[in-house]
């Protein structure tokens, strides 16, 4: 068995029983960056330095006959939007080019407590804004399954560092699916948590009412694990949810039998690939094997999910992007006066989906479109919420796809309104706040991999990870693996 | 159809210099993602409450203490233009 296709805690195991240290480990996922990251090209910075001291520091442990976490070191990856104490933390954008935090996110402050080993940086969206990682100021990242395809995005390059095992897992954020679409376009798990249910602090914001922070991983029982390591209430985030977190390992090995399981009519036919749908079928089949009961629903303003999140996150994005005017931190262009050297900064600093979404936002708050455009989206939103209500009046968790259609092509992703469209799926729980995870099931017509996407209320995510569980312990089609010698 | 004139003021507003060709795709593009989003229009909405959050918080207080804060040199750290501890910007008057 190779090492890097390990899970977390497969690879915990190997470490207390000493068949293999920290540093080995570390140094097998560095050599597979050097030799392997050039026709991937997740990695923005890597940390190969900082990784080896992490590793020795457990190592060190481990000789000593300390007692050592699950996560303890676990090489990862972490998106270029999480602020790291000294490492650049450049969004994929010019504006924040050589950034270096002056401290660390709280999600980095909780894995450094459990002794995690940082591998690197990883590629996204300029700013979160996108759905393949080609807003990448820098370059472009490519799908472990298949060169030729985007790995999704925004958080693209957690993804595919995952996928073609550059990383053991990853932290992402997910807006509108950042988290979700990526981890179905190369094949992993990814989670979105509840809204609160993982601090934001240090998470470079782009619409605050609707990021979280959440894991990609390798299978259902490492994505429970580092959320016991990454939940939790946070006072330096004001929207911090203050109540008692579960061990997300606990609901693992629950039987589903007598779940109930809802299937959203809105979510499947018109505009959704024929072998994904029949995937997401044959998944809540499985699920009726095993005992759920399944049947179809309805969330009627599924819809408007799209339009409504369209003005809310630029709306949100126009405002938090005005910090960047050159006067405090990232790129200034030096000017004759201050509003020239803020109007030039932006001009040159930001890319083009950027600049799209913030004249977007802007234009939705500006007097006299304001309650045309902002407020109705809002009420809009509510009615989104609504619907999920509902639904969980009645169903345990919803069963859906997470994109509607497989991994893009590269390079053919210029019309920003076909490219909003591939998150319909996804959209919705942001604007609801609730748990949504992506689960790879199976691969299309052409090899690659279907993600299905699970939906809960509002901290149920025990039980989005025991149905997750229980279809991966019951089927082969959810650790899928790279064609090596096509992809990487 | 959103015109040139409300490019450069929506530009103007958000602080940023647009090129005569960005100008012109930005109109078309606005135009198309406006155009989707009239779709709202056809929901009634008079009696829903807006939502502009999904957590049940007001406003969150902390007690008024002194606490730990960053030292002068941190937070100039990342800027390109200081003088005297402070951030220097273009002559203002």
């Amino acid at each position: 068995m190779t090492i890097s296709r390990l899970t977390i805690h497969e690879l915990h195991e190997l470490l207390i029983k000493k068949e293999i240290s920290a540093t080995e480990l570390t140094k097998e996922h560095l050599d597979r960056i050097r030799r392997l990251d050039s026709n991937v090209k997740a990695y923005i910075t890597v940390t190969d330095e900082l990784a080896l001291k992490q590793a020795e520091a457990v190592d060190k442990k481990l000789a000593a006959g300390e007692k050592i976490g699950m996560l303890a070191g676990i090489p990862m990856s972490v998106k270029d939007n999480l602020c790291t104490e000294g490492i650049q933390t450049s969004c994929a954008s010019r504006m924040l080019e050589g950034f270096k935090p002056q401290y660390n996110a709280t999600v980095l402050e909780k894995l450094k407590a459990e002794d995690f080993v940082m591998l690197g940086k990883v590629n996204m969206d300029e700013f979160a804004m996108g759905s393949t990682t080609e807003n990448s100021a820098f370059f472009h990242t490519r799908n472990p399954w298949n060169p030729d395809c985007v790995p999704g995005g925004s958080s693209g390059g957690s993804a595919a560092s995952v996928a073609a095992d550059l990383a053991v897992y990853s932290l992402g954020s997910d807006t509108g699916g950042s988290i979700r679409q990526p981890a179905a376009f190369c094949g992993v798990i990814g989670l979105k948590p509840t809204y609160g249910a993982v601090s934001r602090f240090g998470l470079i914001a782009f619409a605050s009412s609707l990021d979280q922070i959440g894991p990609l991983a390798k299978d259902v029982t490492d994505i429970a694990l580092i959320m016991n390591a990454i939940s939790g209430y946070d006072k330096k985030d004001s929207t911090s949810a203050n109540c008692n977190y579960p061990d997300y390992t606990a609901s693992l090995n629950k039987s589903i039998k007598g779940m109930r399981i809802g299937l959203p009519k809105e979510y499947l036919g018109e505009g959704i690939d024929s072998d994904v749908e029949a995937q997401v079928l044959a998944a809540a089949s499985k699920l009726e094997d095993l005992g759920a009961h399944v049947e179809e629903c309805s969330l009627p303003h599924t819809r408007y999910a799209m339009p409504a999140y369209y003005l809310i996150a630029p709306a949100e994005a126009s405002s938090n992007l005005g910090r960047y005017d050159g006067v405090r931190y990232g790129l200034r262009v030096q000017a004759k006066d201050v509003a020239s050297m803020f109007c030039e900064t932006r001009k040159q600093g930001f890319g083009p989906e950027v600049k799209r979404r913030i004249m977007l936002g802007t234009y939705a708050l500006s007097s006299g479109y304001y309650d045309a455009y902002y407020l109705k989206a809002l009420k809009v939103r509510n009615l989104v919420k609504q619907d999920y209500d509902k639904a969980f009046t009645q169903y345990d968790c919803l069963i859906t796809p997470t994109a509607p259609t497989t991994a893009l092509r590269k390079g053919n992703n210029q019309n920003p309104l076909t490219l909003y469209k591939s998150d319909i799926c996804t959209i919705p729980t942001n604007l609801a706040g609730i748990p949504g995870l992506s689960l790879p099931y199976g691969v299309d017509r052409n090899g690659m991999p279907i993600g299905v996407q699970l939906l809960g209320k509002a901290f149920t995510e025990p039980a989005l990870l025991q149905v997750a569980y229980s279809l991966e312990q019951n089927t082969s089609l959810t650790r899928l693996k790279p064609n090596q010698g096509k992809g990487i | 159809m959103i015109s040139r004139e409300v490019v450069e003021t929506v530009a103007k507003l958000s602080r940023l210099y647009l090129e005569e060709d960005e100008i012109v795709l930005y109109a078309q593009q606005l135009s198309q993602i406006l155009d989707t989003i009239e779709e709202l229009r056809q929901i009634d909405t008079d009696n829903v409450e807006p939502l502009a959050h999904v957590m049940p918080v007001e406003n969150v207080f902390r007690e008024d203490m002194a606490g730990e804060c960053f030292r002068q040199e941190k937070v100039l750290a990342n800027t390109t233009e200081q003088m005297d501890g402070m951030f220097q910007v273009p002559k203002i008057v």
